[in-house]
């Protein structure tokens, strides 16, 4: 019987290769025009943070004399002059400076990003999967954390220890984290129930390696989905301690120092300071949002 | 000769914390399985049969300490797998394996059909080289009727019944002595559900598997089982060889199972007296004194409040003060 | 002229992977006080077909043919229309009655919304009379019960309120829809009894469909059975039952568990259902038939052969028993 079985099944069988889900997802994401649009806008503008500075025809550190003073009239954005994005306030060169605050800002996003994702993740398949005493202690831990007034802490951290980067790296990555590890744990709960994540057990499958094959791989796609929502969010961050003149040190800068700086000086006539900063800013931002969209709409296996 | 495996008074008690419980509130007590002895020698098939909630699956998990279970549990006349740690339960998860009723939520979405089968070999052969796991893989695979070339395959591309098949494989792989096999076909179309029992008939035949076959209803369990056991409520009602049950069901919860059964053939059913059970099922958490079906049951008598049936230990086991056939009276019962 | 009239009824769902054939050429028709059976598997077609004739299909489908009832088209009728006609003519109830029940509303209340809204009653005479109802679908206290929430019900009361609710406003056609798939055995028995009554008592024409044939045995007068989205065979439930015809309808009660008769096999059917969104051609059981020959390559029509009796095969089980 089985022979016959497996004839007449053969001819229902197609293609050697099988069509992964994340196959499929791949292929829905591609004809997600918005996602598209959004993916070739971010791919623009980590071109522009990587290699914009070919281009530019100063550094952003230095004051351009001739310009200096008389910035409304000659500080414009021109081919000519070589600052395309026109000069900031001190005469410096403000396309280069953009492609520097795109590459902090990007950065800080990514990096805060990408601890989210490995800790959150991490922490919430743990406390989700093992559950019990241990799940609640681990997610009270949580709920304490995240009743702390992160802003004045992080503000706090850079007023004591000095502005720089690194901190503005620490302090986003210790907030970051702890929305991810509820989202994951969640999830894993409700991972944990199906039956194939049982049949692991039944068959003896260690705890850590549950975790790994099979709790983690079906939940990257959450995960995919809320990382490119939370990168924005960081960059948003970023940019409103920036804002609040407690960011990156100078000379370096972000897209929020050079907004902040653009707004501030809008009263002169200088639009450009805050219109081109502004503008990489709120591509980014679009770009990772309909990325995600596109993402969660493409990894939503509610069509199947 | 000792039986393969031998269950003496299997229990399962779930605590109950009710939201808003303070710490130290003693939990309330939910006998999922309540005092269920058997025994299955190597090779045979015992049946358990049970409506939702009697506790069948949680019968199954709790052997292979899925849930905390007390009792005993005796693997081969040697071993009380209930007595291991978790280490060395490890040992014996490879002799006992299980499938399970949904095929499709069985199987990891993310992994192949090579992936999933291989599992229980990665887990307990690691000594094995990828060549020969990938052999034993291909072997199963033709066994349980799966062509070659879908190895690469993930899940969602087969069908129903070919899930099934996938689960079988993933649980035969290790050579098992028994198989639990939980509802397997009470997801499956009627015309897939022959071809799982009978590629379970013959695997069971050419391996020498036992098996442990779980239903919600009696006609499938018919067709497999050498021997059949009807829970309600996480107690056995009745216990029998299954011609004996058949024939002549003893207790009224069988019968009433038994005639519930729509039969295929519009004279027979049209014809067919059906013994309606009042009522719905109590709550486990606070289940009937005495017998747990005297609530519903067409034959209860005062006693039956007061007493606990007990099985005893006969071929034809009934769990009844008032065991017999079917009385006229208790046909065509109006609700 | 019959009470719900269904001519060459296709329905094909868009999706991403191409066109999808749930139901393909369907006939049938359905006279007052009729109960007919339509059986099949899963991916049969013949939820689809139930949702086709409530216009309750998923938005990515489309459909071609006619659905007429009570000479009144349905496939093209406006939303409005559709609505009164659910409202009041057609009644459809589901397998998992929770899902069409609002967990957040008493059992009064939504049972009484129902005669406010599409009969102009008062609060207090429509909660009698869903109490009423109550009791005619054997709700121990109704009176009582009626003020509960749908999870203090369990399932087979919940359904026994769904069918309460289907038939509060005596509608001429209840469609079934796999109403004790999700029900244990016991349960069963008394909702199809229930069914069956009620059926009678209402005198309304009732589709029920199903994967089981012993549920169809008990009740229905006619059967249809369907495969890959087609009708395969057709006719008064005992002698399709007794001598079916058509290979498939043959192997499906092979197949089925039987309890009553000691010698009865379980017959498999080889092979997998059909993938619909890439059908085989002809005849959508010929790769999994024992009779299929080259002539199944294209689809036979559904043509009567004996009283009342129809199939669509072109190498019909010629052994049928005198």
């Amino acid at each position: 019987m089985v022979s016959t079985t497996e004839q007449r099944t053969a001819t229902q069988v197609g293609p050697r290769k099988g069509r992964s889900p994340w196959a499929d997802a791949r292929r829905r994401f591609l004809r997600n025009k918005a996602a598209m649009g959004g993916l070739i806008l971010l791919l623009f503008v980590a071109a522009f943070a990587l290699f914009g500075d070919v281009l530019a025809q100063y550094s952003n550190e230095e004051l351009d004399y001739m310009v200096m003073g008389q910035i409304v009239e000659l500080g414009g954005p021109s081919i000519a002059s070589g600052h395309y994005f026109g000069t900031d306030d001190l005469g410096r060169d403000l396309y280069a400076r953009t492609v520097q605050g795109t590459q902090i800002s990007l950065a800080v996003g990514v990096v805060g990003a990408l601890i989210a994702v490995i800790v959150g993740t991490i922490y919430g398949a743990t406390a989700g999967y093992v559950g019990g005493r241990t799940d609640s202690i681990m997610m009270r831990l949580v709920d304490i954390f995240m009743a702390v007034p992160y802003m004045f802490v992080l503000i706090l951290l850079l007023v004591m220890y000095g502005r720089s980067i690194t901190i503005l790296f620490v302090g986003v990555g210790l907030i970051s984290w702890m929305e991810m590890a509820r989202i994951v744990r969640g999830q894993t709960l409700s991972l944990k129930g199906r039956e194939f994540i049982e049949a692991a057990q039944a068959t003896g499958v260690a705890a850590p390696v549950i975790i790994a094959r099979h709790i983690v791989p079906n939940l990257l796609g959450v995960i995919a989905v809320y990382t490119t929502l939370l990168v924005p969010l960081m960059i948003l961050t970023e940019s409103f301690i920036s804002f609040l003149g407690l960011g990156v040190q100078e000379p370096m800068t972000s897209l929020g120092a050079l907004i902040s700086e653009g707004a501030g000086t809008i009263a002169y006539g200088t639009t450009w300071q805050l219109g081109f900063p502004l503008l990489f800013f709120v591509l980014t931002l679009f770009g990772f949002f309909f990325v995600g969209d596109g993402l969660r709409d493409a990894l939503d296996p509610k069509d199947r | 000769m000792s039986s393969l495996l031998s269950v003496r008074d299997l229990r399962v008690t779930f605590p109950i914390t009710r939201a808003g419980d303070m710490p130290w509130t003693a939990p309330r007590q939910l006998r999922a399985v309540n005092g269920i002895d058997f025994d299955l020698e190597a090779g045979k098939t015992l049946g358990v049969v049970g409506e939702s909630g009697c506790g069948k699956s949680t019968l199954a998990r709790g052997l292979i300490q899925m849930v905390p279970a007390s009792g005993q549990v005796v693997w081969r006349g040697e071993t009380d797998l209930l007595s291991l740690s978790r280490r060395q339960m490890k040992r014996y998860r490879s002799e006992i394996q299980m499938v399970f009723q949904d095929p499709l939520a069985s199987l990891n979405p993310r992994m192949t059909l090579g992936q999933i089968i291989a599992e229980p070999l990665k887990t307990h052969r690691s000594d094995l080289s990828s060549e020969e796991r990938r052999r034993r893989v291909a072997a199963m695979m033709e066994r349980v009727g799966l062509l070659p070339q879908m190895i690469n395959r993930y899940p969602h591309e087969f069908s129903g019944g070919q899930c099934q098949r996938i689960g079988i494989a993933r649980a035969l792989v290790m050579e098992p002595k028994l198989l639990i096999c939980d509802e397997p076909v009470s997801a499956l179309d009627v015309s897939i559900q022959a071809q799982v029992v009978d590629l379970l008939k013959d695997l069971q035949r050419d391996l020498g598997l036992a098996m442990i076959f779980i239903a919600h209803d009696l006609s499938v369990v018919k067709h497999i089982s050498e021997e059949v056991m009807v829970l309600y409520l996480g107690r056995v009602m009745e216990k029998a060889p299954k011609s004996a049950l058949f024939a002549d069901p003893q207790h009224p919860y069988t019968q009433a199972l038994m005639s519930a059964v729509p039969i295929p053939d519009p004279v027979a059913e049209r014809a067919k007296k059906v013994i309606a059970l009042d009522g719905d099922l109590p709550s486990p958490m606070a289940p009937p004194s005495g017998c747990v079906f005297r609530t519903r049951c067409p034959r209860a008598q005062s006693e039956c409040a007061q007493t606990v049936p007990q099985p005893g230990t006969d071929a034809h086991r009934t769990a009844c003060l008032f065991p017999g056939p079917t009385k006229q009276s208790e046909l065509g019962h109006e609700m | 002229m019959a009470l719900l009239d269904i001519d060459n009824l296709s329905v094909t769902f868009d999706t991403d992977d191409g066109p999808v054939y749930a139901v393909s050429e369907l006939s049938l028709s359905i006279d007052r006080g009729q109960t007919l059976g339509i059986v099949g598997e899963s991916g049969s077609g013949k939820s689809q077909t139930a949702f086709a004739i409530m216009g309750l299909l998923a938005g990515n489908g489309r459909t071609a043919g006619s659905v007429r009832f009570d000479g009144q088209e349905l496939l093209t009728a406006s939303k409005k229309q559709m609505n009164a006609l659910r409202a009041h003519r057609i009644a459809m109830i589901f397998q998992d009655p929770m899902t069409s029940l609002n967990p957040y509303m008493r059992i009064s209340d939504q049972m009484a919304e129902v005669l406010t809204l599409h009969q102009g009653m008062s609060k207090r005479d429509a909660v009698a009379e869903a109490t009423h109802m109550l009791d005619a679908v054997r709700i121990p206290s109704a009176a009582e019960r009626i003020r509960l929430f749908p999870h203090e019900f369990s399932g087979g009361m919940r359904q026994r309120v769904m069918i309460a609710m289907s038939l509060l406003c005596k509608p001429d056609l209840l469609i079934a829809d796999e109403p004790t798939t999700a029900l244990d055995v016991t349960v069963q028995a008394q909702i199809m009894n229930l069914l069956a009554d009620l059926q009678r008592e209402f005198d309304m024409a009732t589709i029920l469909i199903t994967h089981d044939l012993g549920v169809v045995a008990g009740f229905c007068e006619r059967v249809t059975v369907m495969y890959g989205s087609r009708v395969m065979e057709e006719g008064p439930t005992d002698p399709l039952f007794a001598k079916p015809t058509h290979p498939y309808t043959l192997g499906l009660l092979g197949a089925v568990p039987r309890i009553d008769d000691e010698d009865a096999q379980m017959t498999a059917i080889v092979g997998n259902p059909p993938n619909m969104a890439d059908p085989p051609s002809g005849c959508p059981f010929h790769p999994r038939c024992d009779f299929a020959g080259d002539d199944c390559l294209t689809m036979p029509p559904l043509e009567p052969f004996a009283e009342g009796r129809a199939r669509a095969c072109r190498r019909p089980v010629e052994k049928i028993a005198p």
